[in-house]
């Protein structure tokens, strides 16, 4: 017999708690991305002269190179500075900038879907800035955004296993653990594929109806 | 800054194996693409399903994962791949799901017409898809594909942790044996953001060659072309 179930069943606890610390940097990524898109968006839109450049390339430049060389630069560089943090929390502050860079692009269609009439309404009203902002545009904006987001979130859980290359003791981490240990690959990194897929496969249709539902409405 | 001078050679190998990668990796992409697109949009059950299961398999899971699971798992059902060759055929494979739902979206966004007309004319569903079908779905197909190939690209860099000697790799490689980390990952980044805006040059000349009217596109403009979004299709 190849695969072995007594060897697969007793490593299954070791690889759902790497699958919790998956599932955590992926919320916590996601958030740090969500808010740090949406600041990088509005930035962008109000076109102030120089910072709106230096965001546009910097966009440009995360979107254009790889997470693992992002991920590997900020754990070796970052500690010569006499910076140092935890595996975890600079594998968190990585995927949550090289995926804001996506993310602002889904705000800024979002914010430019805004009907420009409501624009208008709003200076006409002599609303404040922050009013408009907060109370006209982002509510409508954000609601075509929700699908995309969804998307980038289900990205970003798959492409948290990279972090297991800075020291992330993640589900692949625990997984490629486990294989060099036990000189036994087959089982790990199968019930890890298998965790991956029935946590993206799920989403990905729910996230595919919501985004049918809202394209209807 | 005197260790890049010293360590070219080996920074440019890994530029080269990573080139070759993203090419090779390309052509298995493109193929597997239109395969799994073009049997997803078949009537036949048989080949439909299976397409279907090898398209979420292969995007519902981790890329690092297949790529271990084809270096390390494999080999335990008696297969034994060379990195490079694993390396080629899990990139094209995992890409290539992606791009199959480019595929196959773009033909099914034609005109029912275009189907109806070419059985008119008498097509057998071959010829339908050869000529009448695939040539008018390109202009629609080369914006998504070359995020793609972008994707390609920058996910190379993943082969370095199945050993295969790429621009990662001699990085790596370099910050062991110097400790010059800042140096060596500034210039791979740069090498990198390089190889990006080439792949989205070259997207976006053969949007033009391609376009049905080339007077109603925008003139050319890089920044455009590489702020579109990650792998456009889910």
């Amino acid at each position: 017999m190849i695969w072995d179930n007594e060897f697969a069943l007793s490593i299954v606890p070791a690889l759902l708690q790497g699958f919790l610390t998956t599932i955590e940097i992926t919320l916590l990524g996601t958030a740090l991305a969500a808010a740090l898109g949406l600041v990088v968006a509005i930035l962008r839109h109000l076109r102030i002269p120089v910072i709106s450049r230096l965001l546009t390339f910097s966009v440009l430049f995360v979107r254009g190179t790889p997470l693992l060389v992002q991920a590997y630069f900020a754990f070796f560089v970052l500690p010569s500075f006499g910076l140092t943090f935890s595996a975890l929390a600079t594998g968190v502050v990585v995927i949550g900038i090289n995926y804001s860079a996506y993310m602002a692009e889904v705000y800024r269609a979002g914010i430019e879907s805004v009907p420009k009439g409501q624009w208008e309404a709003a200076t006409a009203l002599n609303l404040p800035r922050g009013r408009v902002w907060s109370k006209i545009v982002l509510p409508q904006a954000l609601r075509t955004v929700v699908p995309m987001l969804g998307n980038y979130l289900i990205m970003m859980f798959k492409d948290s296993a990279i972090l297991s290359a800075i020291t992330v003791v993640e589900l692949m981490a625990v997984a490629q653990q486990i294989g060099s240990s036990e000189f036994r690959y087959l089982e790990p990194m199968t019930i890890a594929a298998v965790l991956y897929f029935i946590v993206s496969y799920p989403s990905s249709i729910l996230v595919n109806r919501l985004e049918a539902r809202l394209a209807h409405s | 800054m005197s260790v890049l001078v010293d360590y070219a050679p080996l920074l440019l190998r890994g530029l080269g194996m990573t080139v070759l990668i993203t090419v090779l990796g390309a052509v298995v992409t493109v193929i597997v693409a239109f395969a799994a697109g073009i049997a997803r949009l078949s009537e036949h059950a048989w080949i439909r399903v299976p397409a279907g299961v090898f398209v979420e398999v292969f995007r519902g899971t981790s890329m690092l994962v297949q790529l271990f699971w084809f270096f390390f798992a494999l080999p335990f059902l008696g297969i034994q791949l060379a990195p490079l060759t694993a390396a080629v055929l899990v990139l094209g494979l995992n890409e290539g799901a992606y791009a199959s739902e480019v595929v196959r979206a773009s033909i099914k966004s034609l005109p029912r017409g275009q189907t109806e007309a070419a059985i008119a004319c008498g097509m057998r569903p071959v010829q339908r898809m050869r000529r009448i079908l695939v040539p008018q779905a390109i202009p629609t197909m080369l914006p998504p594909m070359g995020n793609v190939m972008v994707d390609l690209m920058k996910n190379t860099s993943l082969v370095s942790l199945i050993t295969v000697l790429d621009l990662t790799f001699a990085a790596q490689q370099i910050r062991t044996t110097t400790g010059e980390t800042m140096a060596v990952f500034t210039t791979i980044l740069i090498m990198y953001f390089a190889l990006s805006l080439a792949i989205s040059a070259i997207t976006a000349m053969l949007e033009r060659r391609f376009s049905l009217d080339s007077s109603d596109l925008p003139k050319l403009k890089l920044t455009d072309v590489l702020a579109r979004s990650k792998a456009v299709s889910q």
